[in-house]
């Protein structure tokens, strides 16, 4: 069944619940309890699904959110209303706090650092005076809607499942927007993503303070539904249920979460009135079903249940029309221009020397090709030149800018985009939206426009260029397709566009041809004279001569790290040491 | 707070700090070799105090039957693993170790329980039986996810932890247990005196990291695994397999909190659910040393059982607070001098 | 002649949805050295790494007439196979003595594996070197390492990735020399070059990849005859014919 009838479906069961004869008033409890979660969930959905980040602490912003709600309408006197933008903001804040501090790390920092966090926040509000202790605090007031307060039951039921239709159509907005193209990107590397200009680790902050808000905005409405907290619910316990929710249900996509919600709070009821009788005890026995099911889920559905009964599609875009304005032209350089300076380039990996001083430039209008036979140093010297490695010693000028130190993402807004040998699309995200991703820097539309739809101008100038480079390269036919289902060939050179989209004085090809058939090299030849024609600087890493002999005007020859001869093709392919560098001395 | 009282409180914390040390080594031995933080570290660490609780009371550990459940799972999931070259003498090698031998430790647990056979014989016997549980759980929650990211890896760590702390309550009850103590000696030094208890934790520690650091740098096998963590794709290709590699390390990861286990039940009421804050705490030694270093994550942990103990006697009811707020200079001086950017695998 | 000892019948090994290697079939009878060649991307990486058990692969692999296809790398080390990865895949924080040692792990310290001293009389460099971590070491020393810590598994079969990777040409072609000696003593060899000329000279037989399918086969010498061909499917130099239309014929 298409993804969005059963969604709607699943969803207008529940909201009907309330207006169905002969369902106990326990149900109503139940649902809003998974529409809380749910809200949760849908958080953990954009940060584990989506940016590929874990956090077992959800539950902590979640409290964080309800005491302080306690604190400023018990204490501050404050309507609900008030104190809900001070929880966001307060939930917010520890989010930015905590990631500033883990982000950066490798992955598992996160998760690890939200577990002792989760734990000791849990110990805080146990041992805390003014937070009431392990008895937590009583008396909250009930949200009041148009001056009824919403007093439990079918109200509570509808308060939160209109929260949490409000908290899928931001997220669904913000993942379709700049800023979630971004963080979707995350997936294909955060090498590549840097490459076209985003800051990785910012993104990532960004991905986990919206999941910490969504968690916050489940707090606020728990502790004024329920009108009274203690510090159970807040604890690590809860922190791991919210992740398995979103397991269960498949942390790939937003309804994936909502699911996972629902039949975890179904399913921990169920087993709280069962294990008992069980195990002839009280406890918490449903830990056993949800932590075999956990790890059965990871062995045999690792994309969880929702993918299972609900037909994956890669959605294309909205369509957003024509572009009122187009975006704002890149400066070029006229042809002859210096673009890229590289001197004296030196990189040791410990004792070894791996770029020996090298030195070339390229200039706008030219297709300059550093050659050599595997193992001679050409990568490494194109990871100096975009930032990717640090170099040892050595200048690199781009557009008579010294940017070594620099990082790849300073390095693209001065106008220098590329592509990767081992390709580094989104493979699940449609084409155009991964060409769309290389115009990043042309736009300026952050998390909060991207949610509330106020971006749609600058979505369609960016999508309006990123048709304009798809068509520049041929590929508009493969526009809605998802990158991952191209062949090889193709994917190269949606990369193309993708750098093009940049608005680019230099592009950078990383082995561009390596793995491609004859024909396929002649159309990426074909179009690389194009872009040359139209005032583009290129510089080419590539070991394949033939496919270079007759495109640069210029090659670099590289063999063991230093630069072994340098001219135009004619003169190089006489030069002796080449052939010998590229076929071996007869032994 | 007086010399004294620091100086109480630093034996205090060296002592705690020891057990730390023997978790947090065989965390950075697990992550290492097979990439999976191990949060149920902890649980092998309050099944040892409770399997010996058990037995010193004169009753059949709750562990036993765990013990020939899991063997069970695991036969299942090695027979599936070997399906390609399953031969009768694969079969019988499988049929030994996850059948036979979970039969044999839980006979003899089943004889010498009610014969209060002695402190040695039944420390012997809790490690008997908690040991070959590590290899299990690698076979039958571990091995099957071989492919997956540190962080898949991670959650299915958390859900083995849920699981078995479910089970402690389950086979244990939710009654704390404490066993008397190893030695009953005490040994002025000073102004303190020194318990045989101490004496025998931080004698044991020391012997457990002397003998780790022997098996890995004299034995085939030792090497072996040192060369998984270094080198996986290496290693795979000199024919040393991964699950052989996890078995081993997941086994040793049991045997050294089966031992902690029984080091601390004498000092502190065990429960099921212990094991975790215990076993977490010997994760912020391992992270402090980066999940990497062996000497930098054993330094660490008595550093950790240091601000413990003095958390506890300045602050009881945030000691564990302030121990895990120790990660975070630590995280942020890693973050800053992390590099710019990479892919992880 | 005795039947084939490595046989791969229409391989294929893709990455997603991208085949990198595509229905590849050959043969390496025993004492045989032969050799793949290839651009770059050509799948000749992908190839070796299918025939070891590294990556999944479609089609069969037979050795010794049993069917491996279906075996982790571990197994296949044990019947004989063995294969020098591209990276090398030292354990660089151990010592050289300690990376030998484990080369022969697959017989547990019973005998039959490869005896250190013997690779230092092969490897006279290593014995100078067998205290020092294996990180330590310069390009060609690391390769030795490799060789040497294959040959501790006393491999039936020895595959190589590029050995000439990097390396002066001196030193080429004293590997070149070893891995002749190799299969003189009897070790079957599937060498993948880019060093076409050195790896033709001493091969017995060759593949040509392109776009990860076998475009050209045939005895070594038959290959150095048709140079131009090879070197056009290698990049190597502007092919003043057509090639590809010839490659058919090739077989």
């Amino acid at each position: 069944m298409p993804t969005r009838l059963l969604a709607g479906l699943g969803a207008l069961l529940v909201v009907a619940l309330p207006f169905l004869p002969g369902v106990p008033p326990f149900w109503l409890t139940l649902m809003t309890y998974a529409g809380l979660s749910a809200i949760v969930v849908t958080g953990l959905v954009v940060l584990t699904g989506v940016a590929g980040i874990t956090s077992f602490g959800q539950a902590m912003f979640v409290g964080i959110s309800a005491y302080a709600t306690a604190l400023l309408t018990l204490q501050g006197g404050l309507s609900p209303w008030l104190s809900l933008p001070l929880a966001l903001l307060l939930a917010a804040a520890s989010a930015w706090v905590i990631g500033a501090i883990t982000l950066r790390l490798s992955g598992h920092y996160l998760p690890l650092g939200t577990i002792a966090w989760n734990i000791s926040f849990f110990y805080v509000l146990g041992n805390t005076d003014a937070l009431g202790r392990y008895d937590g605090l009583a008396g909250l007031p009930p949200i009041t809607l148009f001056g009824h307060p919403v007093l439990g039951g079918a109200e509570a039921l509808l308060l939160t499942w209109g929260f949490l239709a409000v908290s899928l159509w931001l997220t669904h907005r913000l993942l379709r927007s700049r800023t979630g193209r971004a963080i979707r990107a995350l997936k294909g590397g955060v090498v590549a993503a840097e490459s076209f200009g985003v800051d990785t680790a910012r993104v990532k902050i960004v991905a986990f303070v919206y999941a910490a808000m969504l968690a916050a905005l489940s707090g606020w409405l728990y502790a004024h539904i329920q009108r009274a907290i203690n510090p159970t619910p807040f604890g690590i316990n809860a922190g791991i249920e919210y992740l398995l929710m979103a397991v269960i249900g498949g942390a790939g996509s937003i309804w994936g979460g909502v699911f996972g919600a629902v039949l975890v709070t179904v399913l921990k009821d169920q087993l709280q009135n069962v294990l008992p009788l069980v195990f002839g005890a009280q406890g918490n026995f449903e830990a056993i079903v949800f932590g075999v099911l956990l790890v059965l889920m990871l062995q045999r559905a690792p994309d969880g249940l929702w993918p299972l009964i609900a037909r994956r599609s890669v959605a294309p875009p909205p369509d957003r029309g024509p572009a009122a304005q187009p975006l704002a032209p890149r400066p070029t350089a006229a042809p002859g221009t210096v673009l890229l300076e590289a001197a004296n380039l030196r990189k040791t990996f410990g004792g070894l020397v791996a770029v020996n001083d090298i030195g070339f430039s390229v200039a706008a209008g030219e297709v300059v090709a550093l050659i050599g036979p595997n193992g001679a140093g050409k990568s490494t010297t194109f990871n100096l030149v975009t930032g990717v490695a640090r170099l040892t010693s050595g200048a690199v000028r781009l557009a008579g800018r010294d940017v070594a130190g620099l990082p790849a993402r300073r390095i693209a807004r001065l106008g220098c985009a590329r592509t990767f040998q081992h390709v580094k699309l989104v493979a699940g995200m449609s084409v155009i939206e991964n060409v769309a991703l290389g115009a990043h820097l042309r736009g300026s539309a952050g998390p909060v426009r991207g949610a509330l739809g106020l971006d749609a101008a600058e979505e369609a100038a960016l999508f309006a260029e990123a048709d304009r480079q798809l068509a520049r390269v041929g590929l508009s036919a493969c526009r809605d397709l998802p990158a991952g289902s191209l062949a090889l060939g193709q994917q190269r050179i949606v990369e193309i566009a993708r750098a093009l989209c940049l608005g680019p004085t230099l592009l950078l090809l990383d082995e561009p041809a390596a793995g491609l058939r004859h024909q396929e090299k002649q159309a990426l030849g074909d179009l690389l004279r194009r872009l040359r024609q139209e005032g583009l600087g290129i510089l080419l890493v590539e070991h394949d001569m033939d496919f270079v002999m007759g495109l640069a005007d210029r090659l670099v020859v590289m063999n063991f790290g230093a630069k072994l001869c340098e001219g135009a093709p004619a003169t190089v392919r006489r030069d002796p040491a080449v052939v010998e560098a590229y076929l071996g001395s007869a032994a | 707070m007086d010399a004294t009282i620091l100086l109480l409180l630093l034996q205090d914390g060296v002592v705690n700090g020891a057990i730390y040390a023997l978790i947090a080594l065989s965390l950075v031995l697990v992550f290492t070799v097979t990439r999976v933080i191990l949060i149920p570290q902890g649980e092998f660490v309050a099944f040892g105090a409770l399997t010996l609780a058990s037995l010193e009371a004169g009753t059949l550990p709750g562990t036993v039957p765990l013990l020939l459940g899991l063997g069970a799972l695991a036969f299942l999931a090695d027979v599936a693993e070997a399906r390609a070259t399953l031969t009768g003498r694969v079969l019988l090698r499988l049929c030994l170790r996850d059948l036979v031998l979970p039969a044999l430790v839980a006979a003899a647990a089943w004889i010498l329980a009610p014969l209060k056979a002695g402190l040695l014989v039944e420390i012997l016997v809790t490690l008997a039986i908690v040991t070959p549980m590590g290899g299990f759980l690698h076979a039958v929650a571990f091995r099957p996810l071989a492919h997956a990211s540190v962080l898949v890896l991670l959650i299915a760590s958390v859900g083995v932890h849920l699981a078995l702390t479910g089970l402690g309550l389950v086979f244990f009850g939710a009654e704390g247990s404490r066993t008397p103590a190893l030695s009953d000696a005490s040994i002025p030094a000073g102004p303190l005196t020194v318990s045989g208890q101490s004496l025998w934790m931080i004698g044991l520690t020391l012997a457990i990291i002397v003998a780790l650091w022997l098996f890995f740098s004299r034995t085939l096998l030792g090497k072996a695994l040192v060369a998984t963590a270094v080198n996986r794709l290496g290693a795979r290709l000199m024919g040393i397999a991964p699950s052989l590699a996890g078995r081993l390390s997941f086994s040793v990861a049991a045997f050294i909190g089966a031992l902690s286990g029984v080091l601390i039940a004498p000092l502190t009421t065990v429960y099921y659910d212990t094991g975790f804050l215990i076993g977490l705490k010997g994760f912020v030694a391992a992270i402090i040393g980066g999940l990497a270093s062996y000497p930098a994550a054993a330094a660490a942990a008595i550093l950790v059982g240091i601000i413990e103990s003095v958390a506890s006697f300045e602050a009881s009811a945030f000691k564990e607070v302030i121990v895990f707020m120790a990660i975070i200079p630590v995280l942020l001086w890693r973050s800053l001098r992390s590099a710019p950017v990479e892919d992880e695998e | 002649m005795t039947g084939p000892m490595l046989e791969a019948e229409s391989v294929s090994v893709a990455y997603g949805k991208v085949e990198a290697v595509r229905g590849v079939s050959l043969t390496v009878a025993p004492g045989r050295l032969v050799t793949v060649l290839g651009a770059n991307g050509a799948g000749k990486t992908t190839l070796l790494n299918a025939l070891m058990g590294v990556l999944p692969a479609r089609g069969v692999i037979r050795f010794e007439g049993s069917d491996l296809t279906r075996l982790p790398v571990e197994a296949r080390v044990a019947q004989g196979l063995s294969l020098i990865p591209e990276r090398r895949e030292l354990f660089s924080t151990m010592t050289v003595e300690d990376n030998l040692r484990l080369g022969a792990f697959r017989f547990r310290g019973k005998p039959g594996g490869g005896d250190i001293d013997e690779m230092f009389r092969l490897f006279p460099r290593l014995a100078e070197r067998r205290r020092q971590h294996a990180g330590t070491l310069s390009g060609g020393e690391r390769q030795m390492l490799a060789m040497a810590r294959a040959l501790m598994g006393r491999p039936r079969l020895l595959m190589l990735d590029e050995p000439s990777l990097g390396l002066a040409p001196l030193i080429v072609a004293d590997v070149m020399r070893t891995v002749s000696r190799l299969r003189d003593e009897g070790v079957a060899i599937l060498l993948v070059e880019q060093n076409a000329r050195a790896a033709l000279q001493i091969a017995d037989y060759g593949y040509v990849l392109d776009g990860g399918t076998v475009v050209l086969e045939g005895d070594s010498r038959t290959l150095q005859g048709d140079a131009r061909v090879v070197e056009t499917y290698l990049g190597v130099l502007a092919a003043d014919t057509d090639p590809p239309g010839r490659a058919a014929s090739g077989r």
